[in-house]
């Protein structure tokens, strides 16, 4: 579920999009996506056109598209769904390819894949362009509470140094012969998550003081700011702008 | 005539005790003092609590009983923000102490959360990294440097703070002799209270005139540490050992 | 189960955005009470240990393992307060950075999985735990029981936002069905992985268990003597080592009893795993086997010719009647399903009953005194 999604999808690049602050891609992007979900479905060529939006930023940002498309392998379950959906939905039937299908279902479908594709897309394009530091910079600009850009923080600094312990753990489990192969196992696999829980909680104990043996006192010193100008603002409004033009003209037109 | 007044020692522990969670006691009443401008190695055997002491130094840890006074400031509540500054630990682990994004950050937290900004906080941090000689390593992530750069990083982290007493934990392990000569080096140059938690004897030969013994949660042993290494008896009684070869009459220690 | 863009309408996505971030502000005040100026590191690396034991593989059978979601997990060791902030920074960073779960979809995806999980499961957790004696071994049950109902509980409410704003058109009953009943299952491994992991933990920390506080006690020993200096004559015999004994402040509430030495702790929970299998493998299997003829009191009342003026049951429109699940045609997966569902259902209702007469009993004790 949460399996397997630890490979950060950074590239380091310097176009227009890569040198843009943080704050103002994330909230293009949110914008963006936020229009998506508000489009009409029956306005198919409205997702065409937001498509190649996309796709034009992830170009000048130098994005290849491999690394788009095998991001959005992650849908699969819903994409399941999706293709579920005509079968299993109520409602007027009609006549696919000699199979007897619910038009809403077959709209329900369209709807959620494509939706959930250009969110995805966009979501890659975001976190390919910016950097971990970056986005948490940007957060906080944009008046995330403090305590939680911390905890993200440390969470991300950790994040592999606790995942390569119990890579650790699990190399010495299986030099000394022991093979997860069934749920009886689960005595094993559990006392080293029970392990990894204590490190990880020490660990938190030690970084707090030495925190504290420098003077922490309970807010993250200011060390590095982020400002964005109005140019730049207007530069990264132009993505969910646009889109937003397309979805108004597709309520319209509905 | 009067003598000047007695600067307060460095440090200074009275029948300190303390268990863990689990039920386990490891310090049974320990009795330390440091003297300012002395460079003191505490030994002991792995799990004779000298780590367990250490944190009790900056309050980290509470005493069950027993108490722990820096340069005259009890270690207590109220203090603990001033004490922090004046006692300057270095850990064993050096990720546990680089804990931002970059080295720059590192170092310049401390100062930065005493208030400090702008070039002053710059110059602070260039000039902390510049005596570990670490300068140009200033823009990568610490995860980036070797176990002996971030092992320096992990010191100027501390010095940029410039306190009373630096207390170092195993600061030779993991290093290899290059390492460790540097090190050494940076740590003789410095003019601060040294107390030195370590079982690399020579390297308690080398730069520490006095040692403390801590064996069975209290101060076993305490005087010259030329002589407590000649004193096989001594030795043997703590399960302390020199390496193979070494020699503690044949070094010229420093005084 | 990260929800992806699109799958829940714009209205109903910022409506949970809104509680999401309702919720998150509560745990981080939470938080900063519970673990004061730890909060900032010990909630990072506690989400840092949930991300990574989120990828813990535990191997089920023929290839398919199980995953932990964590958040009866997290709420059992480190509270809800500190359970709900960690859980959805998880499912946030996910989200920012590795693309995991629509940016629009945030909000459903933290009410869903960090906040219902996690305050269902400590609700449990306590409930259980004031039932039983306040034991390390109860831990391990009540935890278990707290992530058996939690993950299920996740299921209701996705069902019930994906009713509020889902896009698309597949009946209620169907999604309610197929979520819950998938969602029971999965919480069984969850339940199981959540107790022994908490187990774990209990046998070497059982200070860090914030579910287990207040059940330990100690005290401390003094050793005074003069320290021996290097290279004089050796000292008369050692002078003698005094022991004293100083209680170590603070000194907590409870009788400091020493845990009970070895009592099987394995004896409960079998108990409640074979009987909770037992349950269900009647009521999901056994029952459609079971035979469908009137049983005594339908025949004699048809015999007698009463039944002519039985009415229809209240709840007979209801998903779950006659002992099956609407829309689902297949009869053995209806009764199956409703089955598994009913004992869910009974074990929570059963447990919440045993919870308001143990304190009732407990106040009329106390007033009794």
């Amino acid at each position: 579920m949460g399996a397997g999604h630890a490979h950060t999808l950074y590239r380091a690049g310097h176009s227009p999009v890569h040198t843009l602050p943080p704050q103002c891609k994330i909230a293009a992007v949110f914008c963006f996506v936020l229009v998506v979900v508000a489009t009409p479905r029956e306005a198919l060529w409205a997702f065409g056109l937001y498509a190649v939006l996309l796709a034009a930023v992830a170009a000048t940002a130098g994005i290849p598209a491999g690394l788009l498309l095998k991001r959005l392998l992650i849908e699969i379950p819903f994409v399941a769904f999706a293709v579920l959906m005509p079968f299993v939905a109520e409602g007027a039937r009609v006549d696919v390819l000699g199979l007897s299908l619910s038009e809403s279902g077959l709209w329900g479908a369209w709807n959620i894949l494509a939706k959930g594709t250009l969110g995805v897309a966009a979501s890659v394009v975001l976190a390919s362009t910016t950097e971990l530091r970056a986005l948490l910079l940007g957060l906080q600009r944009l008046r995330m509470p403090p305590l939680l850009v911390q905890i993200a923080s440390f969470m991300i600094r950790y994040g592999d140094v606790v995942t390569d312990e119990m890579r650790r753990m699990r190399i010495a489990r299986r030099s000394r012969g022991f093979e997860a192969r069934g749920v009886r196992q689960w005595g094993v696999l559990a006392k080293s998550a029970g392990a990894l829980f204590i490190r990880s909680y020490e660990r938190g104990e030690r970084v707090h003081l030495a925190m504290l043996s420098r003077g922490y006192t309970g807010t993250m010193p200011v060390i590095d700011e982020v400002t964005a100008s109005r140019a730049q603002w207007s530069y990264a409004a132009a993505l969910p702008l646009t889109a937003l033009a397309v979805c108004l003209t597709g309520w319209m037109l509905v | 005539m009067t003598g000047p007044a007695a600067t307060p020692p460095s440090l200074q522990v009275s029948g300190l005790a303390y268990a863990y969670p689990d039920g386990h006691q490891a310090l049974f009443g320990v009795e330390l003092t440091v003297a300012r401008g002395e460079r003191v190695a505490l030994l002991g055997p792995n799990g004779a609590g000298k780590t367990t002491l250490v944190l009790h130094l900056n309050g980290i840890l509470e005493a069950g009983a027993g108490s722990v006074t820096v340069a005259g400031l009890p270690v207590a509540g109220a203090n603990l923000a001033e004490i922090r500054r004046r006692v300057g630990i270095v850990f064993q682990d050096p990720d546990d102490q680089l804990f931002m994004p970059t080295v720059r950050e590192d170092v310049a937290f401390g100062p930065a959360a005493a208030g400090m900004r702008g070039a002053e906080l710059a110059e602070r941090v260039h000039r902390a990294l510049d005596r570990v000689g670490m300068a140009e390593f200033a823009d990568r992530p610490p995860h980036h440097l070797s176990f002996g750069q971030r092992r320096r990083v992990a010191v100027a982290t501390v010095l940029a703070m410039e306190p009373e007493i630096l207390v170092l934990d195993e600061p030779s392990s993991n290093l290899d002799p290059a390492s460790r000569r540097e090190l050494a080096d940076i740590l003789r140059s410095l003019d601060v209270t040294v107390l030195m938690v370590t079982h690399d004897l020579p390297y308690a030969l080398e730069l520490c005139p006095r040692s403390v013994v801590l064996s069975g949660g209290v101060i076993a042993a305490d005087g010259g540490t030329q002589e407590l290494l000649c004193d096989q008896e001594l030795m043997r009684e703590h399960r302390l050992e020199l390496p193979f070869g070494f020699d503690p009459r044949s070094v010229t220690a420093p005084v | 189960m990260h929800v992806p863009d699109g799958f829940i309408d714009a209205p109903v996505s910022v409506a949970t955005g809104a509680v999401a971030a309702a919720a998150v502000a509560v745990g981080l005040r939470g938080a900063r009470r519970e673990l004061d100026e730890q909060a900032a590191p010990l909630a990072g690396l506690v989400a840092a240990f949930i991300f990574a034991v989120q990828m813990l593989n535990f191997p089920v059978a023929a290839g398919t393992s199980g995953h932990l979601l964590g958040g009866a997990l997290a709420a059992i060791l480190v509270g809800p307060y500190t359970g709900v902030l960690c859980v959805s920074v998880v499912l946030l960073m996910q989200a920012v950075l590795f693309a995991d779960g629509g940016l629009t979809a945030l909000g459903v995806n933290i009410t869903d999985m960090a906040v219902v999980t996690t305050v269902v499961a400590y609700g449990i957790f306590r409930a259980v735990l004031k039932i039983a004696p306040n034991r390390r071994r109860t831990v391990t049950v009540a935890s278990f029981l707290a992530a058996l109902i939690s993950v299920p509980a996740a299921a209701v409410a996705f069902t019930g936002i994906y009713a509020l704003g889902g896009t698309a058109d597949v009946a209620i009953g169907k999604v309610f069905t197929a979520m819950v009943g998938v969602h029971v299952l999965i919480g069984i491994g969850e339940a199981a992985i959540t107790a022994l992991t908490v187990g774990a933990v209990m046998a070497v920390r059982p200070d860090l268990v914030h579910g287990a506080r207040g059940m330990t006690a100690r005290r401390l020993e003094l050793r005074t003597g003069t320290p021996a200096t290097p290279g004089r004559t050796p000292a008369p015999a050692a002078s003698p080592v005094t022991a004293r004994t100083v209680t170590a402040a603070p000194a907590t509430k409870d009788a400091p009893a020493t845990p009970a030495p070895g009592a099987p702790r394995r004896s409960a929970r079998r108990v409640w795993a074979v009987g909770l299998g037992a349950a269900l493998l009647c009521a999901g299997v056994a029952s459609f086997y079971a035979s469908a003829s009137p049983d005594g009191l339908e025949k004699v009342a048809h015999d007698k010719g009463i039944d002519t003026k039985t009415e229809d049951h209240a709840a007979k429109d209801s998903p779950l009647a006659d002992y099956g699940v609407k829309d689902i045609s297949d009869a053995r997966l209806s009764g199956g399903l409703a089955g598994v569902i009913g004992v869910g259902a009974t074990l929570a209702v059963g447990t919440g009953v045993f919870v308001v007469v143990r304190r009732r009993r407990a106040d009329a004790d106390a007033e009794a005194r």
